[in-house]
């Protein structure tokens, strides 16, 4: 769906992308390939870099109700809720948002619990991304 | 400017009830602005600047609405300005005419700001625009504006220990207001029952704890001070401060549109979040704090976002919002009444309409002719909002 925002299948597994400043270290998702957004830096070299893979929740919630186009879904399988999870990365200090895993339900999940990256798809077959608690079953 | 130098007055106030009436952005905002003309007892043809904050509905007028209200109210020269600040376009509307006066550049401004809301969700604007942040988050996550809602209530619920019932309580005080109000969509109590048995929206909020998408148009009539003397008004509301600060970076807590935070490896956090910057620069242009405050009109798109800005505002320390709730200060007749309009629970939204209705209703508060929902002897009032991509609102009257 959108270039560069995960990679699958190297050394490291399903990672999410993002880039790194060269000056100041600072590290962007969704990535920042022009200029670096730190006030104090300014610069304009930035690398992409793989993001932590397990992070704990900050906050969950479930979608009771079909978002609006451009959310793709699949009109031949009944609209069923999703949950949202946004997630703490330790290393990057920062909160990625992203869906759950299908399977997951609230009762899994918990504010402060550990969560993994793991390749997803959308509803119309696009590839994304999705957290899953560890220890889920696949 | 600081304190009484940096007054401007507020002559006029008008607005069209909110709802759903089928009626274009533009007959909303003229009705508002003929109200807030005849309020404030000045013609048409003698303002000379008129500012619209924008709707991104209505098509080509909606992008112009300034020039859109001028023509729908008769061409007759003034100056013209449009602004688009999602959310806080109606205070950034205020703000520049506020600059117009305080620079001399026009005596008396017509501020506008209406909306005709689709039913439902709202959503971005549409193609396949993948360098808008806006338009990933709905199409990548479903991320639509009440998730983020429920993330903030989940997070308080998992910090605060607050709870579904404690939310609800805002919606009950809320309603109770807007019962009381004209102007308002909503104009029926509603029970903790109540909200507890409407359909889960977000977890853990559901449809009575989320507001709705209106209707709705709001208009000002400003001037400067020499403008309102000259007219014979003496003692008029005054607009002390308009602030439209942004986040500092690390900007740390997630919010709309984003996807994902700043990181804070390369520089700290700020001490104090968005929110809160948002009201600090407010009262400090308005040489004024918190308790000072006779009421407050703060956007609670949700009930636990309402409780938020309770510790925002300053009125009470970081995890004691409840507490306030609960004690009844928040309330109609409490130490510092909260959105005594009956807020967005009440009116729903009309995106570029609702922080002008804000400071209508401070306007009415600090005149003394806000009916059954007067808060007795009102003297300083604050609004508060903030609009999506780091617009932070929020305007200071004084009487």
């Amino acid at each position: 769906m959108v270039d560069g925002w995960f990679r699958d299948g190297g050394a490291d597994g399903f990672v999410l992308l993002g880039t790194r400043c060269a000056d100041c270290s600072a590290v962007f998702f969704p990535r920042e390939d022009g200029f670096c957004r730190n006030p104090g830096c300014g610069g304009e070299a930035l690398a992409e870099v793989a993001l932590s893979r397990y992070g704990t929740v900050w906050s969950y919630t479930e979608g009771r109700y079909r978002p609006p186009p451009p959310y793709a879904v699949d009109p031949d399988v009944p609209w069923e809720p999703y949950l949202l999870v946004a997630v703490e990365l330790a290393a990057e200090r920062m909160v990625v948002l992203g869906q759950a895993a299908p399977g997951v339900t609230l009762a899994d999940l918990v504010v402060g619990a550990e969560v993994e990256v793991v390749p997803g798809v959308l509803g119309d077959g696009a590839a994304t991304w999705h957290w899953r608690p560890v220890g889920a079953a696949r | 400017m600081s304190g009484a130098a940096g007054d401007i007055a507020v002559l006029g106030a008008g607005m069209h009830p909110w709802g759903k009436g089928g009626r274009g952005f533009l007959h909303y905002g003229t009705v508002a602005a003929r109200a807030a003309l005849a309020d404030a007892g000045v013609d048409w043809r003698d303002i000379g600047s008129v500012v619209g904050a924008d709707t991104v509905r209505g098509g080509y007028p909606g992008y112009v609405a300034g020039a859109s209200f001028a023509r729908a109210l008769g061409w007759q020269g003034a100056r013209v300005t449009s602004v688009y600040a999602a959310c806080a376009s109606g205070a950034q509307a205020i703000g520049t005419a506020r600059a117009q006066l305080l620079a001399g550049l026009a005596d008396v401004v017509l501020v506008v700001g209406a909306d005709a809301a689709p039913k439902g969700f709202f959503a971005p604007a549409g193609g396949d625009r993948q360098d808008d942040p806006d338009w990933l988050r709905f199409r990548l996550l479903g991320a639509v504006n009440p998730v983020y809602f429920g993330l903030f209530a989940r997070r308080r619920m998992a910090v605060h220990g607050e709870t579904p019932e404690d939310f609800a309580l805002v919606k009950v005080k809320n309603a109770a207001a807007g019962a009381l109000n004209p102007y308002a969509r909503y104009r029926t109590a509603v029970t903790a029952g109540e909200v507890a048995a409407s359909p889960v929206v977000a977890d853990p909020l559901r449809l009575l704890d989320i507001c709705a998408t209106s209707d709705g148009g709001a208009a000002l009539v400003l001037s400067s001070m020499d403008f309102a003397r000259r007219r014979g008004v003496i003692d008029p509301v005054r607009i002390r401060a308009v602030s439209t600060v942004t986040p500092v970076y690390p900007r740390t807590v997630l919010d709309l549109p984003d996807i994902a935070t700043d990181s804070a490896i390369a520089a700290d956090p700020p001490p104090e979040l968005f929110r809160a910057s948002i009201a600090r620069a407010a009262y400090e242009e308005a040489g004024i704090g918190p308790g000072d405050l006779s009421l407050a009109e703060v956007y609670d798109l949700s009930t636990a976002l309402e409780l938020e800005w309770y510790e925002d505002l300053g009125l009470c320390a970081a995890g004691e919002a409840v507490k306030l709730l609960r004690d009844g200060a928040t309330a109609l007749g409490g130490r510092v009444p909260v959105n005594p309009s009956g807020g967005l629970a009440s009116f729903g939204e009309a995106v570029p309409a609702q922080a002008i209705a804000q400071v209508c209703e401070l306007t009415w508060q600090l005149r003394g002719v806000a009916g059954a929902r007067q808060v007795p002897g009102a003297r300083v009032g604050i609004t508060a909002n903030q609009g999506l991509f780091g617009h932070g609102s929020a305007v200071v009257a004084v009487r």
